[in-house]
Formats: C-alpha cells, structure tokens, sequence
C-alpha cells in the first residue's frame, strides 16, 4: 500500500540565514488588491505630513567672529573645512565636523573681501580692502612659528573679489579691473578693463575652466576668455548684478544674483535673454552658489532668508530663515551635496540641511528603499490639491509674509496697467515684452 | 602729398639751375624761402654771384649783409668754420655734413632699383615679371581701424571661438538632462588596487638590498610598485578598450560554444547505430546534393558538369562493384530466409531498392532537354482539369484560389495549357480517377470536398454552355435567370444535401414559401466562403443584377412579411449563422449597384466574392418572390430600398466571418444615395412601429463588432443628417425613458434598510428556520428620510445629489502642466508604484531617485574627461554598429 505523505521543499520556504528577508509568497492578481489609487494617494498623503513633520533644516550655528562674515570658501579636497573672512579682516577655518573653530588669523586691515581655496588644497588666498592679495597655508603655523602670508601682493586699487582657476596656478581678481595672475608673478598676467571701474565678483567656469564672468557696477555682467587679451561679450540689464555663478555640470549656463530681487540663468551663448527668472526673494539678492550636481542652486539676500531654487524653476522649492539671522551676506553649497552654509550679518555661520527633510548619516536598504518609494508617490500625485497645499506651506516671518504679498500686489497693479495702456491704444505700439525680456537692457558686443 | 611733392620738385628744378647752370642769372621769385639753402652754397662755392643777387634781391639785402658780416667776424678768427645751414624746410634737403647727392630728394621708384636688375642674368624672370607687375599696380593700403572699432572685431572673434567650444559640452548636458537618474561623483575611483605610487609617493628605496632589488626589477621591466602590469601589458591594455576587449571575448566564446555544440552533434549523430536513421539521413544529403547540383547546373556549368562526371563515376563504379546485389554473403543468406521470413524479403527488397537508386542515371537540365518532352506529354495525361477551371476564373491574383489545389506537383505547368479546359464536359471524368490514382498523397477532407465541388461546377457549366452561352451578357439575361436556377440546380442536389442538410432547414423556417429547389443553391454559399472558389460567384452573378427590379416589385406587398421576419431572423439563425438574414437584410439594396460596377472589372479579390456571395443570397430570396409574382408592378418607385436601410443599420457580423475576410468587406458595405425627402414620413413611422413592436430587438443592437461600426461610418456619408438621427433614436421613447431614469436615480438615492437580524441567535437555528418576525422588527434599521430632493418639483429635470463635497477636496480639478490632456494625467495616476501590486524588481525600477550621491564624497565639477569619454563612446557605438552589421552579413 502507497502512503501518501505531504512532501516540501524546505528551500522554497526556509531561508538561509537569519539575515535573510523572510521569503513571502506574493499574489499579485489586482482584484486581490483594490483602491490602489486611493491607498497610494494616502499613502502620498502622509509622506508629505511626515515630510513637513521632519523637515528641520538648520544643524547648528557657528560663532566666533567678532564682525559680519562677509565671505566664506569651501575647501577643494576637504569636505569638513571652511573658511571664513569677516568684516574686520579676520579670517577663521572651522571643522564642520566638531563645529568648531580650528584657526584664526587676522588677514588683512579692513575687510576680508574674497577668499578661495587653491586646487591643491594646501593653501589659500585672500583679498582684501588693504589693497593685498595674501596666499595663506592651510595648515595652522607650528608651535613658535609666526603666523604669516606665504606671499603677498600689494596691489594699486582695492580688491574685491577673488577666484582661482580649478586647475592650474592662476587665479583671479576684481577691482577697478579684472585681472589674471599667475601664482608666481606679482604684477597680472592679464588685465581686462571694458569702460567700467568698478567689479564687484569675478568667477571661473569650472569646466571651461579658462573662462570668467564678472559683474560690473554697471549693471552688467561681462565674459572673458583668460587666452584673449580682450573682454567677450557684456550684457547690460536693468540693475546690478551681485554676483555670478556657474553652473558645475553644464559649462555654458551661469546664474546671477540681482539687486531686483530675482536671479538670472544665463546661456553664455544667448545674453540676449535669460533662461530662466527665478523669483521669490523680497530684497536683493547678495550671493549664490550651485550645488555640486548642478541641479539646483542657493540663494542669500538681503531679506534675510536663503532660498534654494531648481536651476530651471521659476520659483524656490525651499526657504530658510531663522529669528537671529540678519542679512545673508554669502552663501556655500557644500562639495558632497548635502549641507548649505551661510554666513550672515550677524556674526554667525550657519549650516542647514541642502533637504529639509531627510535623514543625514547612512541609511539601511529598506529605510532608502522606503524613502525612495514615499519621494515617488510624493511626485506622483504632486498636483492634488491637498497635497500641493501640505508640501508647498512655508512658515515665513510676517515682514517676508507681507512684502510678499505687497510684492505681488504691486505686480498685478504693473501688469493691469500695462495692459490698460495696450488696450488704450493703437495695436503693436505697446508690444508684449515677456519677464524674461524685461530686465535685460542691451547686449555689448 | 602731392602739394609737397611738387615743392620738392620745383626747388629741384632750382637747385639744378643753381648748379649746372651757375652763371645763368635767372632766379624765379617763388624760390624765397629757399634763399637760405642756395646761399649757403653760393657761399660756399663762389662769391660773385651773392652781387647779382643782391642787386636783384632787395628783400634780402639786410639779410644778406647781416651773414656777410657775420662771416668776415668769423673768418678774423683765423679758423674757417663750417656752417650749419638754417632750416626753413623739411630736412629732406638737408645733410648733416651739408653734403648733397646728386638727385638726393628724388622720390625713389621701384623701376630704379630694378634698372641694374634687368641687364643682370642671374635674377630669375619670374621675379622679374612679379617686380614689373609690382610696379604697374598702385594700390594703396586702406587705414587702419580705428581702436575701438578693432576692439570689437577682435571680441567678437573671441566669443565666438568661446561659445562654439563651449557648445561642444551640448550633447553630455543633453543627455545628462534626460538621464534617469545620474549618479554623481561623475567618476567613480576604479575599485581594485591601487597602484603604489599613487599610495606612497614620497617613499623610496633606502637599504642596499632594496636597492638592488629594485635595480634588478627595474632592469627587467618588472613592475616596481606592487602587483600591477609590466609595461608590456600596460601598453597592451590601453592598446584595447574595455568595451571593446569584452565585445572580443564574447564573440570568441560564441564561436567556441558553437564549435563544441556542432562537435557534439557530430560525435553523437555519429554513435547513431540506428541503420534507418542513416539511411535516411543519407537520402536527405544526397537530395540536398542534388539541389544544389540542380543550381549549380544554372550558375557554374563548368563545376556542374564534374561534379555530373564525379556522380557518373560513382554510378559506374556502383554499377561494377557486386554492392547492394544478391551476391554478398549477407545477400546469400537472406535469399535462403527469404522463403521463410518475410522481413528478409523485404529486407532483400530494400538492397535491392537501393541498387537501383545508386545506377539510376542522374537527369540534368544538362541531359534533360529529351526527357523532358516525354515528361510533360505524361503530365498533360495526368493532370486533372478543373485545377485549370480554378485558374480560368480570372481569380490568379486571388491566393486562396491557388490554395489546395495548386498542391499538385504539375498544377503549374498545367496552368499554362489553358487549351485543355476548353475541353470541358469530356474531362470532367478525370479529376475522380486521379485522385483515385494519387496513392501516396494524403488527401484532407477539405481537399476532396473542393475535388467534388469542382467535378460538379464542371457539370453545371457544361449544363449552363448549353443554356446561357457567356456570363457577360447577365443583364440581358434577367428575366431568364429564374429558369437557369431551375436548370441548374437538378444536377446538385445529390451532392449537397449529403454535406450539409441543416443550414437549408433554418432557410425554410424564415422563409416558408420559398420554393424546394432554391433551398439547395443557399448553402453552398457556406462551404464556398470557406473554401474560397471564384467559381461559385460566377454563376451568381448572373443572378444578382436582378436585385433591384425584383424589390422593388416586390416592396408594396412584402413588408408586413418582413417585418415579421426580420426580428425571429436572429434568433434562429444565431445559433449557426447569425450574419446572414442581417447581411441581407442591409445588403439588399447595396448588392445590385455594386455588382453592376463590378462585374466588368472581374471580380479579383475574396471581398468582393463575399459580397458576391451575401449578393447571391439576397438575389436568390429575390427570385423566389419574383417566383411567386411574376411581373407585378414593375413601375414601383426606385428609391424604396432605402426603407429597409433604416434596420441595416442593425447589421451584425460574426467574427469568423471578419476572419475569413481579412478586411472589412468594402464593397458590401456600399449603401446606395440618399433617399428623397418624400419618403421620409413613412418611413419614420415605420420606425417607430417596428421598435414598438420589438423590444428585444436592442440586445443585437448591442453587439457592436468592428465590422458594424464602420458600416455605420459608410453609410452616414450616404445618409441624410435627420435620417441618421432617427435611426439612431428609432423607437425610443424619450419622456418615458427619462421618467423612468428619474424614478431608478430616486430609488437608488433612497437610504437602504439595514437588516442586523442574525438566525439562531436567542432561538432556534438551522435550515428552513427563519428569524422570528419580532426579532425582524427589532434588528431591522430604518434609516432616516433623506432630505427632499433638490429636483422634486422640476419634473424634466434630474440633478444628482452624488457630488460629495469631501471628496473633491482631493481632487484634481485642473490638468496639471505637463500633461496634454486627461488621459495621460489619468494614465500616470492610475498605474501604481507600491509593491503591493508590483513585484519587488519593478517597485526598485519605478523608485530610482534621479540623483544618487554617495555620502562623504566630493563631487567635482564636470571635467574635460568627460567629453573625450563622450566622443569615444560615441565612435565605440558606431564602430560596433558596425562590426554587428558585419557579423550580421
């Protein structure tokens, strides 16, 4: 007689390590398994709460100076280092690590205007309003040794800004002119005037890295080659320019910070036209810098907040602003895309999360796998109402509330004008000029 | 210039004058303000002449006597001094040692300097001819730019160079957009070791033995530092790509993997022990042999003809050589068996057999040309007619019609002898024996059945030679046709009642008066759409011209009858073939028009025969009317098909019949030109009447298929605008539709009543117990009355009272941005991204974040690597492209 025994596989169901997920036999038939978009929208629902709930962007604040930090540099191989020069010429290189400051030094008479950190990493260079270009060790001066410049420059105008080429032993300054030195020589090696006296930032294109775009006080932006001995191309617009910045991963497009309180994306190729108006901030913009992935950028301005923007949205996905925080003076996206660090009129340098709401440190597989699974659910259902509402809502102290509003009263009031005055009078005299039209005056070849 | 130039030349003139001519007293007055220079000369050179002067000069006199007393002062000093002249011009004139050549202000031309050049040989001529040519053109060269202007230009050229190399970075910024995710830092470490030097770079070798050490490996071309590669096979990697190293070794790995399997298939195919698989096998290379011969015959005689002499040696040595023949020994003994065993005869048989096979001599279409002739005198012999039949119909381009038949090994050359089929009657005889005769082919029963269709066309149309002489002449023919039918049909019925005697019967239940005889001409129409025969419309289209004149004689009387018909016509005939009484009931009026317009074009393709074929039907019941009244009413207006469309629109195809189509049939679906508006009133009433009276008729309505949809859309372009509407909404009642609406959105808004009762529960359960009516009454929930309806007293109106406030709170109530319309907004919300319902592989897929970074590491910007990376990839791609390209060839 046969005896029928039940008879299973053990490898089907038993795992092989403890380690291992517990093997769940899934049914995946959809009538087992209804509502999927309802479940998912709740699901969406509630990651974008638990986004709000968890989005507590500043990490720590750090003090010391004793005058507003007027500029700041990251370290090029370093990601726990900074650099810090204030208005009263010291100059303080922290660990982001321990939050604290490591060095002090007291650089230069008056401000310290434009700092940067050479490629190499080993040294850095420092302007000032004392009319020097300083080139500093990293390294704090051994035990007796006296804390001194390795170079100096003495320049004939005050310097005010600064920046070194990604790769070799150039860098560059502004002034009265733009000039290119070489680390060895004392006099430029290239000196670019355009009818302007006055420049207020001066920036290398990273990956063109023989390129340079500078923000003049006449309200332009001027491009310059370092290889040729004239200037390229300006573009006048309607107010000054702050400062500039490239974009790290698309050589052609940079961005400026403008005194009417928008940034500007540029296409080198096209300053005929900005790309893109980025609008949100409330007083003028001071500085910005990209993120090292060059996807989006950061903002400081005057209305003290910091604002990141995606490099081709319109309007800032984020805002930062505490109580204490004065004017932004700089700001720094740091090298490993995670953190932002202002420095501001008020002394302080602080450090925010670049994501409001995400988890620092590592992350186990299912922890990411989740994150990721709710980043995509938010995307999904983005345009409902509720969670539009939820995701974009931003606490804003009540003047940045009210100029906000005021802002956008008074550019409803503009535009009903200007349409009342093209519907007063004779079609094609009062054309449509588009924003992005608007700000830019004239193109100087 | 030129005003210059011109003094020049005149204060030559005068110095020349001064000189070669001293004494000559003859001064211009224009030479003033040369007075200083000529004096000093004359000075110098004579005193005499400074007396002719004076007297002429007065002006100068002072002057003049000035410098001579300066002179005498300066001569009392003994020492004569040179004087300096004064200088009133341009010191062209001018020596410093007051020394003048001859022709010294003289404008220098090229030709002076080439004077010398023209007597002298050893200057080349064409130097010669380029200074001449130099000197005939007198071009001058333009002014510079002004700075500013220059400025410009000069930026303008450098933006440009900037912008066209910054445009290189396009594609990487492109393609880095659209990426899916990016994973930055851009370039990753390579994993695996590091290379020492990179490790310790201010490291060196201190001790004597490692110096020598190092000294012995440097020596040999070792690899210092750790493990790595020796330059030999640094060189050799760089020299090979990644990619392409890998592309290499998966292509070698194919062709040894491929080695070893036709190895394989060898070495087993080999161990095969089974005589009958080689046998076999055997005779499948040597047929394959054969056929290439046969094309080699065609292409490369030469090769053709030794191998053709290779083949006739074998045979020849087969042919001597006792192989295969009842000699061997082996032989010997199976002859003894034979007697006994049948399997060693046979197996004698086979030896045998292939004796014969290996000395039969090969044919060629090198030796062919006498056999030939014999073959095809055979083949013409064997060939059954009605294959020729199949092909005579003008159906060649239809391939159905070459379908089974064509099977037959000689069909083709057959096709060509059209001559036999004109032999009709007499060879109808022949296709029975042959397939009698045809031993080895297995024929289907499809085969054999389409043998006897075909044997009894044949009949008929040698029946119909007699009758009826040529289908062209069909229109004339119509009132005879009736009488053909009857002629025709006779022969048939034997044959067709055998193959399918139930279709016929549903044919007599829809229609009783039809005649016995035209009964058996309907369900051909079946098995010919089946099979595909052109032959069959033929005869058919006799009939159908007939369509028209014989509805319309017989509309007055007949509509009551069909009426009644046309609603049990479905249901009958579902069961079996629900198309046809639709079919025709739509087709009637289309048909006749049609079939007039085609006939003479030649009915090629399967549509058309369908068409022929629904036709065929319709003319068929057509007849049969016209059977039963003869010559009524001919005058009939033409225009009453049209009343009969109005339930076409109902028409219903199954999807076999699709199938067998392949395409929608487009010319059955012809509906013929609007009707008049005279006739519009009846046959709205008629409309309704017939809704009225059928209210199932809705359920076939409902069974929309693909066919019916686009019969609609043709027969729109024919319809009028209130026609249309009204067979759309024939027959519905539109008030009382939507009182009845309103009354079932009432009832379905109304609160339910809860029903808790549980049974068993406080008394006695189990099968046929109901709960007690108390304990009904008890559980049973009514709910509150809902509030009055907002439509209560709007008697045409119903307004729903679904909308839910709270839900539309969540939802969507504009078409976010990048979406084009709701479908794609509604698709992307729709598709889920849990794993819940994904499997875990498609949920990690879907929830790839667009940007990776790795924790703690720097991302550098984009370097120029990059777009070397870029470009090279590219010419990878391309090249391997490529190289599949080839493999491919």
């Amino acid at each position: 007689m046969k005896v029928k025994l039940l008879s299973r596989n053990p490898d089907d169901y038993v795992r092989e390590t403890k380690l291992d997920i517990q093997r769940v036999p899934r049914n995946y038939d959809p009538s087992l398994h209804p509502f999927e978009v309802s479940r998912e929208y709740t699901r969406a629902l509630n990651a974008t709460k638990l986004e709000r709930v968890f989005a507590k962007p500043f990490l720590a604040s750090l003090d010391g100076h004793r005058d507003g930090v007027n500029c700041l540099a990251k370290h090029t191989t370093n990601l726990s280092t900074l650099l810090s020069g204030s208005c009263d010429g010291e100059v303080k290189v922290w660990n982001l690590t321990k939050r604290e400051c490591v060095r002090t030094l007291q650089a230069h008479e008056g401000f310290v205007r434009g700092m940067v950190v050479r490629h190499c990493g080993t040294s850095f260079f420092t302007v000032g309003d004392d009319k020097t270009i300083k080139q500093w060790k990293i390294e704090a001066p051994a035990y007796g040794e006296e804390e001194e410049p390795l170079n100096t420059i003495l320049g004939k105008t005050v310097f005010t800004g600064l920046d070194h080429h990604r790769k070799e032993g150039v860098f560059a300054t502004c002034g009265q002119q733009v000039d290119v030195w070489d680390e060895q020589r004392s006099s430029p090696i290239r000196s670019f005037t355009w009818g302007v006296d006055s420049f207020s930032a001066v920036r290398f294109n990273p990956v063109e890295t023989e390129l340079l775009a500078s923000c003049a006080s006449d309200r332009s932006i001027v491009l310059y080659d370092m290889r040729e001995p004239a200037p390229l191309k300006k573009v006048i617009m309607t107010m000054r320019s702050n400062t500039v910045c490239w974009n790290p991963m698309e050589a052609y497009y940079f961005t400026c910070s403008n005194e009417d309180y928008n940034l500007y994306t540029y296409d080198m190729r096209h300053l005929e036209k900005p790309i893109t108006v980025h609008m949100d901030h409330v007083s003028a913009v001071l500085d910005l810098d990209y993120s090292p992935t060059g996807k989006e950028f950061v903002s400081a301005s005057f209305d003290k907040t910091i604002r990141i923007f995606p490099k081709d949205g319109g309007h800032s996905r984020e805002v930062y602003h505490t109580k204490r925080m004065q004017h932004v003076i700089c700001i720094k996206w740091s090298a490993d895309n995670k953190y932002i660090l202002s420095g501001s009129d008020e002394m302080n340098i602080r450090l925010w999360k670049a994501n409001a709401a995400e988890k620092l440190g590592v992350l186990a597989p299912r922890e990411r796998q989740a994150a990721n699974y709710s980043r995509k659910l938010k995307e999904k259902y983005q345009h409902h109402p509720q969670i539009k509402r939820i995701a974009n809502h931003r606490h804003l102290p009540k003047i940045i509330y009210h100029q906000t509003r005021e802002q956008r009263v008074m550019k409803e009031a503009r535009r009903k004008k200007e349409r009342n005055v093209r519907k007063h009078s004779r079609p094609g005299t009062v054309p449509v000029v588009s924003e992005k039209e608007k700000h830019v005056v004239t193109v100087v070849k | 210039m030129a005003k210059v130039s011109k003094k020049k030349v005149s204060k030559k003139s005068v110095r020349k004058s001064s000189t070669v001519t001293e004494k000559i007293a003859e001064v211009k007055p224009d030479v003033v303000y040369d007075d200083g220079g000529d004096d000093e000369f004359l000075s110098k050179e004579d005193g005499n002449i400074s007396s002719e002067e004076e007297e002429e000069d007065g002006g100068g006199k002072d002057e003049r006597k000035r410098q001579k007393l300066l002179e005498a002062i300066s001569a009392l000093g003994g020492k004569r001094q040179k004087k300096l002249g004064e200088r009133s011009e341009a010191a062209v004139l001018m020596s410093e040692f007051t020394v003048n050549a001859e022709g010294e202000g003289d404008k220098i031309d090229l030709s002076d300097l080439i004077g010398s050049m023209e007597k002298t040989s050893a200057v080349p001529a064409k130097t010669k001819k380029q200074l001449k040519n130099l000197q005939h053109s007198n071009k001058t060269i333009e002014c510079p730019l002004s700075k500013q202007e220059s400025e410009r230009i000069q930026r303008d050229v450098a933006f440009r160079k900037a912008s066209t190399e910054v445009t290189r970075w396009k594609d990487i910024i492109k393609q880095n957009q659209r990426a899916e995710q990016l994973v930055f830092p851009l370039d990753k470490e390579p994993t695996g070791p590091r290379p020492m030097e990179r490790m310790v770079t201010g490291w060196k070798a201190q001790t004597p033995l490692e110096q020598e050490i190092f000294a012995l490996l440097s020596a040999n071309k070792q690899p210092i530092n750790d493990p790595i590669l020796t330059p030999a096979e640094e060189a050799s990697m760089r020299a090979m790509s990644l990619e392409e190293a890998k592309i290499r070794r998966a292509e070698l790995q194919k062709a040894r993997a491929l080695q070893s399997y036709y190895e394989a298939k060898t070495r087993r195919e080999r161990k095969i022990k089974s005589k009958k698989y080689h046998k076999v096998q055997n005779k499948a290379k040597r047929k394959e042999f054969l056929k290439k011969f046969e094309e080699m015959v065609k292409t490369d005689p030469a090769a053709a003809l030794e191998e053709l002499s290779k083949i006739e040696l074998a045979r020849m040595q087969e042919r001597m050589s006792l192989k295969h023949q009842n000699s061997g020994k082996w032989a010997k003994s199976k002859v003894i068996m034979a007697k006994y065993d049948e399997g060693a005869r046979k197996a004698m048989q086979q030896q045998l057999e292939v004796n014969k096979e290996l000395t039969q001599k090969l044919v060629t279409a090198l030796n062919r040309e006498e056999e030939e002739e014999e073959e095809e005198a055979v083949d013409e012999e064997v060939l059954p007619d009605f294959v020729n039949d199949a092909e005579q119909g003008l159906h060649c381009s239809n391939p159905w019609m070459r379908g089974k038949l064509s099977e037959d090994p000689a069909e083709k050359e057959l096709s060509e002898n059209m001559d036999l089929i004109t032999e009709g009657p007499g060879a109808v005889g022949n296709p029975a024996e042959e397939e009698e005769e045809e031993e080895e082919v297995v024929e289907t029963e499809e085969e054999t059945l389409l043998r006897e269709f075909d044997s009894r066309r044949k009949r008929r149309q040698a029946h119909e030679a007699v009758t009826a002489p040529v289908p062209d002449q069909e229109e004339e023919e119509e009132p005879q046709v009736p009488d053909q039918e009857e002629e025709e049909e006779p022969p048939v019925p034997d044959q067709e009642e055998e193959e399918e005697p139930p279709v016929p019967d549903q044919e007599e239940e829809k229609e009783p008066q039809v005649p016995d005889q035209e009964e058996e001409e309907e369900p051909q129409g079946p098995d010919q759409e089946e099979e595909k025969e052109p032959q069959v419309p033929d005869q058919e289209e006799e009939e159908e011209p007939q369509g028209p004149d014989q509805e319309e004689e017989k509309e007055p009387q007949v509509p009551d009858q069909e009426e009644e018909e046309e609603p049990q016509g479905p249901d009958q005939e579902e069961e079996k073939e629900p198309q046809v009484p639709d079919q025709e009931e739509e087709e009637e009026p289309p048909v006749p028009d049609q079939e007039e317009e085609e006939e003479p074009q030649g009915p090629d393709q399967e549509e058309e025969e369908l068409s022929e074929f629904t036709s065929l039907l319709r003319g068929i019941a057509d007849s049969r009317r016209e059977a039963e009244m003869p010559e009524a009413a001919a005058d009939s207006c033409p225009t009453d098909p049209s009343a009969r469309l109005e339930e076409g629109l109902l028409r219903v195809r199954t999807l076999e019949d699709m199938e067998l189509l392949g395409q929608p049939a487009p010319a059955t679906e012809q509906l013929p030109p609007v009707a008049p508006q005279a006739d519009t009133a009846r046959k709205r009433k008629r409309g309704i009447e017939l809704k009225e009276v059928l209210t199932k008729e809705t359920q076939v309505i409902k069974v929309p298929l693909a066919p019916t949809m686009e019969d609609t859309e043709d027969s729109e372009d024919r319809l009028d605008q209130r026609g249309l509407i009204k067979e759309a909404f024939a027959g519905d009642d539109v008030v009382s539709d939507f009182l009845k609406d309103k009354r079932k959105q009432e009832d379905a808004a109304k609160p339910q009543v809860v029903d808790l009762t549980l049974p068993g529960w406080g008394e006695w359960g189990g099968t046929n117990l109901k709960p007690s009516r108390n304990k009904r009454r008890r559980f049973r929930i009514k709910a509150a009355p809902p509030p009055p309806r907002r439509d209560q007293c709007l008697p045409s109106i119903i307004m729903s009272e679904k909308r839910n406030s709270s839900i539309s709170l969540h939802q969507v109530n504009s078409l976010p941005f990048p979406f084009q319309n709701h479908a794609q907004f509604e698709s992307t919300i729709r598709a889920p991204l849990g794993r819940t319902w994904n499997t875990e592989q498609t949920v990690r897929k879907i929830s790839k974040p667009k940007v990776v970074t790795q924790l703690g590491a720097i991302i550098e910007p984009m370097s120029r690597e990059e777009l070397l990376k870029d470009r090279k990839q590219v010419t990878a791609g391309s090249a391997g492209r490529v190289d599949s390209w080839k493999r491919k060839r």
